[in-house]
């Protein structure tokens, strides 16, 4: 025994006497994980709040945030001198004066908008392949939760330096709260600490935005991640997969090594992104004040959708008996994202009503052979980018020649036109590549080799695919809808006529595909 | 779908090819090289970032193609460090990728559902705990429980109640009174209505006591635009014609919609346009909304001049200005 295992030895006896933690490690040890590229977003995820409370850490070391006002008599000329808010003034120091400041502040923001991409990708991934089915809907809601979570800290985040284009993002902020029926006005005094911009907001949301909402992530990530743990990971199907394996590398030492590696990874293209290009110079659009605005007003990404949201809405209001209802606020800011966010929060409940199915799911599936489910992510998919794009209308505008009054036509027609069209082209597409699929296993690939038959005929070779190809394009099962009688067994109506009308037909549409191939038409393919 | 292929067995096990690494030597061998140098280069950022921060000067920029002048201690540090913890990421990988175990092993799954037996003792167990606290029986502790409780939400909600003011008339009121003179903004200084050219655009704020000291709460309700045009481009009603000064018409510049400064003036079309969401306002209208989302025009001023030939309000605005709100009378 060489002296290193000797001294791992006794901390590994140290540690199991008292907490009898060896049957336990050994396991989780040997516990496997699937390995498919997609699984990587939910980590980069995970990685990039873990850069995010580093790099935050640093900042607050240095960063005031206060609404007190202050002179600024720092390093940058052009400020100099201006009136400004300690909150503002600290983040130019921290950009200005402080080794390695603008950096960190760089690499905070990058990795606020690295973590909330990685979310929604990881979020796509996941509803697309039916990771979210049974037994995993808790994880989703979690997953959920996250996101909207993400959404918040994000909006607080950008909010903190106090910066002319940030303030005009609080003071938009300030109106969808003061647009509320009936307690709107009293919220915003409240949390402004007075009429907008008030004199408590900045440090109330970084209050939150450090210690609050980073502590609530903290406990859901570990719960979401704990239920990976438990649950075991999904797996894409394939020869040897089923759904009671999981098939993979085991945590030590290869899974380890490539995890942990992939942390640095991600670190390092987040701290080179950070190196060389700059995020937010908050010093080019000065301190904020309300009477002023720069062109070009923009949120960050993940808000830009809700921005486009309120900027196509048309001019809505309700005046009567002394009071107003903003409409053109209250819809796009508050009515549409309550629906997306709790129609996506119970989708794996309204599929699983649909299609009646119960049982736990722990094989992938493949998109295309789920047509419904693939066209209407696609659906929300066209909803959010019309949003976002419209969100940008100001610098398409500008940047294309083109008018912003037309881009705002297009938007609020295409607003109601693409996404049905995008889930009509996209289930076609999901049913024309499940016939590829079928002719594949069928005919073979196509070689690409001619063959000229003895009376003249040209014919292309077709070549069989392999076995584990063959395995994949046939392991998927064939949808069937739901089969739902008004009249029970005895003749007699059953309740609920309407709602067993509508999950037929739902479930109708639901089960919509190719046929599999059969025995039977393999082998008379195989006497041809 | 009795005859529908399914193929069951997973006989057709997987290949495991054996890697480069695993049967020939020498590249095992150069594997362990570049995971050498693919650390070794880790530390040469680590290196860099060092010499950054401790030698270079704070204001040293560099010209880099493409990315412009950037200042050479930021990007030594940020290169450093990100090469530092690129690398040390990439050596992990490629070391787990061609030198660690590369078989893939089995595990098990199994259902989630409880058994039976544990099912029916759990609720057996709450059952028997439920039974314990005895709750039906004892009405009077079941309601003062109930009371106490409903009583105990109240005080959290009460203790937020110091957060701010509440709204009383702010939101309805500004510093605008009849004969409050228009100041510029920046400069603070009163305007003859000759000062002002046709086409000419001016920000102005009230004149207040201290006027270097307005709070921005001040700043986000008081602006206003102060435009000349020709009397005649107006195409008003009599009473809001009456509200302008020789052409000169004011309103307020805090948008009706969400309340961002509406600061885009088309000379041309006579357009005011909002940056924040493109509502547009005709200025000849009386600022009536032509385009985007905003539903009211914007409030105008009613304006005029004082004995010393100073444009002056007439009288306070005669609505809120800025985005709606409930208690806002807009009829």
């Amino acid at each position: 025994m060489t002296s290193t295992e000797k001294a791992v030895g006794n901390v590994a006896n140290f540690v199991d006497e008292r907490l009898g933690a060896a049957g336990w490690v050994k396991k989780s040890l040997n516990k496997v994980f699937p390995d498919h590229w997609s699984f990587m977003l939910g980590e980069v995820c995970m990685y990039s709040f873990v850069i995010l409370l580093l790099s935050g850490t640093f900042l607050t070391f240095w960063f005031d945030p206060s609404q007190r006002d202050v002179i600024y008599n720092g390093v940058y000329e052009p400020l100099k001198g201006l009136k400004m808010s300690a909150a503002y003034a600290s983040t130019l120091d921290i950009s200005f004066e402080v080794r390695g400041g603008l950096l960190m502040r760089q690499i905070h923001h990058w990795a606020a908008n690295i973590f909330m991409a990685a979310i929604v990708a990881h979020l796509l991934r996941v509803f697309f392949t039916g990771a979210f089915r049974k037994p995993r809907e808790f994880n989703w809601i979690l997953g959920i939760l996250l996101l909207t979570l993400g959404l918040v800290e994000g909006l607080f985040g950008y909010s903190l330096p106090d910066d002319l284009l940030s303030g005009t993002g609080l003071r938009i902020t300030s109106a969808i709260i003061q647009a509320i029926p009936v307690v709107g006005t009293y919220i915003s005094f409240f949390l402004f600490g007075g009429a907008f911009p008030g004199v408590g907001f900045i440090p109330r949301i970084f209050t939150l935005h450090i210690l609050l909402i980073p502590g609530i992530f903290l406990a859901v990530i570990t719960i979401h991640v704990m239920l990976v743990w438990y649950q075991k990971h999904t797996q894409f199907p394939g020869v040897g997969r089923t759904e009671t394996n999981v098939v993979g590398h085991p945590i030590l030492p290869v899974y380890m090594a490539k995890a942990g590696g992939f942390f640095f990874v991600v670190f390092g293209i987040t701290a080179f992104l950070a190196a060389v290009a700059s995020i937010n110079p908050i010093w080019l659009y000065g301190p904020y004040t309300p009477g002023q605005i720069s062109a070009g007003s923009q949120p960050d990404w993940y808000m830009g959708w809700l921005d486009g949201l309120v900027r196509m809405a048309p001019p809505l209001e309700t005046h009567a008996f002394g009071h107003t209802i903003s409409w053109n606020i209250l819809i796009p800011a508050v009515i549409v994202p309550g629906i997306v966010f709790t129609g996506m929060a119970l989708y794996p409940f309204i599929e699983s009503w649909i299609t009646g199915d119960k049982r736990e799911h722990h094989l992938l599936d493949r998109p295309r052979n789920v047509p419904n489910r693939t066209a209407l992510g696609v659906m929300s998919v066209t909803f959010v980018m019309i949003s976002l794009i419209n969100g940008g209308n100001d610098i398409l505008a500008t940047n294309f020649d083109l008018s912003i009054n037309q881009i705002m036509w297009f938007s609020r027609v295409g607003i109601f036109v693409l996404p049905p069209l995008a889930f009509v082209i996209t289930k076609r597409l999901c049913l024309s590549l499940q016939r590829a699929d079928r002719e594949l296993l069928l005919h073979g690939a196509e070689t690409g080799r001619l063959l000229r038959l003895p009376h003249g005929e040209f014919v292309e070779v077709h070549a069989p695919i392999s076995p584990e190809k063959a395995f994949l394009l046939q392991s998927h099962e064939q949808m069937a809808p739901l089969e739902i009688e008004d009249i029970d067994a005895r003749g007699v109506r059953r309740p609920g006529a309407i709602k067993n009308k509508i999950q037929r037909r739902l479930s109708k549409a639901h089960a919509v595909s190719v046929p599999k191939v059969t025995e039977q038409e393999l082998k008379e393919i195989e006497h041809h | 779908m009795s005859n529908e292929l399914v193929p069951t067995d997973n006989s057709v096990a997987p290949q495991h090819a054996p890697r480069a690494t695993d049967i020939n030597p020498a590249s095992e061998k150069r594997a362990e090289q570049q995971i050498a140098i693919l650390f070794g280069l880790s530390g040469v950022g680590s290196v860099l970032l060092i010499y950054s921060y401790i030698f270079l000067a704070k204001d040293v920029f560099i010209f880099i193609p493409i990315m412009g002048n950037q200042n050479a201690q930021q990007l030594g540090i940020g290169i450093g460090m990100a090469m530092s913890l690129f690398f040390i990421g990439i050596a992990a990988i490629h070391w787990a990728k061609t030198l660690m175990p590369d078989k893939e092993i089995v595990n098990q799954r199994h259902e989630f559902r409880s058994s039976d037996e544990d099912r029916e003792e759990l609720i057996k167990t709450v059952k028997e705990g439920v039974a314990g606290v005895q709750l039906g029986r004892r009405k009077l502790i079941k309601r003062s429980l109930g009371a106490a409780i409903g009583l105990f939400a109240l005080p959290p909600v009460l203790l937020l109640r110091d957060l701010g003011p509440l709204p009383k008339k702010q939101l309805e009121t500004t510093n605008w009174k009849a004969g409050t003179r228009l100041l510029t903004d920046p400069g603070n200084r009163p305007i003859l209505a000759s000062d002002l050219e046709v086409g000419a655009v001016v920000q102005v704020l009230p004149a207040v006591e201290h006027e270097d000291e307005r709070p921005l709460s001040d700043i986000a309700k008081d602006p206003v635009l102060l435009i000349r045009l020709r009397p005649q481009d107006f195409q008003l009603t009599p009473e809001k014609f009456a509200m302008t000064h020789e052409g000169i018409i004011a309103f307020s510049k805090i948008c009706s919609h969400m309340g961002c400064a509406v600061a885009l003036y088309e000379q041309q079309t006579k357009h005011l346009l909002c940056p924040c969401h493109q509502s547009t306002f005709d200025v000849t209208r009386g600022a009536k909304v032509i385009f985007g989302p905003a539903a009211r025009p914007l409030p105008q001023l009613d304006i005029t001049v004082d004995a010393e030939g100073y444009l002056v309000a007439r009288a306070p605005f005669n609505e809120a200005v800025g985005p709606s709100f409930w208690e806002r009378n807009s009829q």
